[in-house]
């Protein structure tokens, strides 16, 4: 196991540069998570971690020695691909002790790591298989356990689930989360799905523009995002965002105001009926329903914008239909109009 | 029965007229080109008076063709010869074209395209235009007259380099990527990862090269002057000169020959199968 320190990291192609000096220091056994958009650096972050991209400039820590100019071979870390990268012409066995490929151990000490790692990620009965007998869920397995059984450093992983469907994201999800609890080994998550950042990751890093904007635990980005980007960007739905201004007492929406007042879905409450509990009020046309099940999530037009709130205790509004909805004064998030920075919390 | 019910119908829909006259086009073209094919078989196995008659079954077939020409050293010698250049320039071309092409195709490096672009222009010149600076080099290096001599010219081809660079270019980075992370050198890399992943393309290419060498028959004939290293093709042809053109023994000759093309293409074309790269990847 090992601490990754960033220092100052660039990545230029040609004039242009995707990473813009960014610094970031990663715990021994931390599960970091780099989520944001595409095109933001966090995968040329991660591949120059790796040794696959060349570091422009600044200096990257490895334990406490710098690895800039090392091949990814001599760095021993292990890395998982999005689309897999297991090879279809060898077996699942002979796939993940390709990762013991130029080790020195002998032949006994490989065979047993193989079949530990088979035994933990399930998939002792497939071991013979070749990839193309498996399914996506599996092969990804595969493809994490051809880096397990090389004992890393820290482990890399580049998008690995995007592949796969809701249902299977989420398992492996899981799975990818107990394999940390259960080896500790210091990991760096690329990502562009918030919920498997907010789910997995002990720090998230959310980038944007070759720039790292936050740095911090799930619950510190949800409760204090630096700004509109972030405060967007975590959570789902995305948190809604109003003109206002600011009044005796709290915030009220006004056209041209010099705050946004932010609110996230689930905040913002639907009732049938309105009650006069104080806080921020927001009336508007349902356009849109979409149940869920244990609650509804309601689609408003209000003035120039559009909102979402949540209707809760099976209410479905009419579609049509005009409807007030509420916040409590503790759940408004404040952003400063003109830079997008937070402001605090109302 | 419900099968047994809907099978003729469904069948006789697929009956079109446009597939009656693809069909008798296709049938025409088969005979065309196999014609040639089973008269030589027919003509080796026909006495010489009966070479000339033109009946597919010869009307006393005999064994005696076969007998002479394997009994002849002369042949076997030609036989041998042939397969060792097929055999060599094969392994050399699988080698040489598929490493020049990994390396167009998934290395940077200043100048790639230049070179590319050079190797590929050499497809241009027709073969008649280098057989006299072949000539000159092995001349000049003492290569005339040997086996190295055959086989030097095509041991590196232009349109190899170029078919394994087309296909290395479809073979994805991260399994590249994956196996430099994996601790491999690029030369592993190229020959336990790369190069497993364009069989299809590796055995066309075998095939191609050991074809094209093992009917080989101008350069042989002309960088050549023993008897002892005559090729298969350039041996039958003086074999014809030297015993007034007796098709018969021709004929047993050429189809003796095409025994190990048929073998070099029966056991290489399962592997043309295309599609096997993606099964690790995604989906």
């Amino acid at each position: 196991m090992a601490t990754i320190e960033l220092e100052k990291l660039v990545k230029r192609y040609g004039k242009v540069e995707v990473v813009k000096g960014i610094d970031l220091s990663i715990a021994d056994g931390e599960f970091v998570v780099f989520v944001g958009p595409s095109g933001c650096g966090k995968s040329t972050t991660l591949r120059m971690i790796a040794g696959l991209e060349e570091i422009s400039g600044g200096t990257l820590k490895i334990g406490p020695e710098v690895v800039n100019e090392r091949e990814p071979k001599q760095r021993n870390i292990a890395m998982v691909f999005q689309n897999y990268a297991i090879y279809p012409h060898m077996t699942v066995r002979q796939n993940i002790g390709f990762g013991l490929y130029t080790s020195k151990l002998d032949k006994a000490e490989k065979d047993k790591r193989i079949e530990e790692a088979g035994r933990i990620l399930g998939l002792e009965a497939l071991l013979d298989r070749r990839p193309a007998a498996l399914s996506g869920g599996q092969r990804q397995r595969v493809a994490i356990g051809r880096a397990m059984v090389r004992d890393p450093s820290a482990f890399l992983f580049d998008e690995p689930l995007s592949n796969l469907d809701a249902q299977l994201r989420a398992q492996m999800r899981i799975e990818i989360k107990r394999l940390h609890q259960r080896l500790k080994t210091t990991t760096v998550y690329v990502t562009h799905d918030q919920i498997e950042a907010m789910t997995m990751a002990d720090r998230i890093v959310v980038m944007k523009d070759g720039n790292i904007l936050q740095v911090g635990t799930p619950s510190e980005l949800y409760e204090s995002p630096v700004d509109v980007f972030t405060a967007r960007f975590i959570g789902s739905p995305s948190m809604n965002l109003v003109r206002g201004k600011r009044n005796g007492t709290g915030v009220e929406m006004a056209a041209g105001g010099d705050v946004l007042i932010g609110v996230r879905p689930h905040d913002l409450i639907a009732h049938s009926v309105i009650t006069d509990g104080g806080g921020f009020s927001i009336t508007g046309t349902v356009t849109a329903v979409e149940p869920l099940g244990p609650e509804t999530l309601v689609h408003l037009d209000i003035a120039d914008n559009s909102v979402i709130a949540t209707a809760r205790e099976k209410f479905v509004p009419a579609i049509g239909s005009q409807l007030t909805c509420q916040a409590a004064p503790g759940d408004l998030y404040l952003f400063d109009a003109s830079t997008e920075t937070f402001l605090g919390r109302s | 029965m419900s099968d047994t019910a809907l099978s003729p119908p469904l069948y006789k829909a697929n009956i079109r007229p446009g597939r009656i006259i693809a069909w008798t086009l296709l049938f025409i073209g088969g005979l065309m080109m196999i014609s040639p094919l089973a008269f030589m078989f027919s003509t080796s196995f026909k006495t010489p008076d009966q070479v000339y008659d033109l009946r597919l079954i010869p009307a006393a077939p005999t064994l005696a063709n076969y007998i002479a020409v394997l009994a002849d050293g002369r042949f076997m010698r030609w036989f041998f010869n042939s397969m060792l250049v097929a055999t060599i320039v094969t392994v050399s071309n699988c080698f040489f074209d598929s490493l020049v092409g990994y390396t167009l195709a998934k290395f940077e490096f200043r100048g790639r395209y230049f070179i590319f672009l050079a190797i590929l222009s050499t497809l241009m010149i027709p073969t008649e235009m280098l057989v006299i600076p072949w000539y000159l080099m092995s001349s000049q290096l003492g290569w005339l007259d040997s086996y190295w001599g055959i086989m030097f010219p095509g041991m590196m081809t232009a349109f190899g380099t170029f078919l394994m660079k087309q296909f290395f270019e479809t073979v994805p980075n991260d399994f590249i990527e994956a196996a430099r992370v994996d601790g491999l050198n690029e030369f592993q890399i190229w020959w336990k990862v790369a190069l497993p992943l364009v069989t299809p393309a590796l055995s066309a290419l075998a095939i191609f090269t050991f074809l094209g060498n093992w009917t080989a028959f101008f350069w042989p004939l002309i960088v050549t002057t023993s008897k002892e290293l005559y090729t298969l093709p350039v041996g039958l042809s003086s074999f014809a000169v030297e015993q007034q053109i007796q098709w018969e023994m021709i004929m047993t000759g050429a189809a003796i020959a095409t025994i190990p093309t048929l073998i070099v293409f029966i056991v290489l074309q399962r592997y043309i199968v295309r599609g096997v790269m993606l099964a690790g990847l995604k989906g």
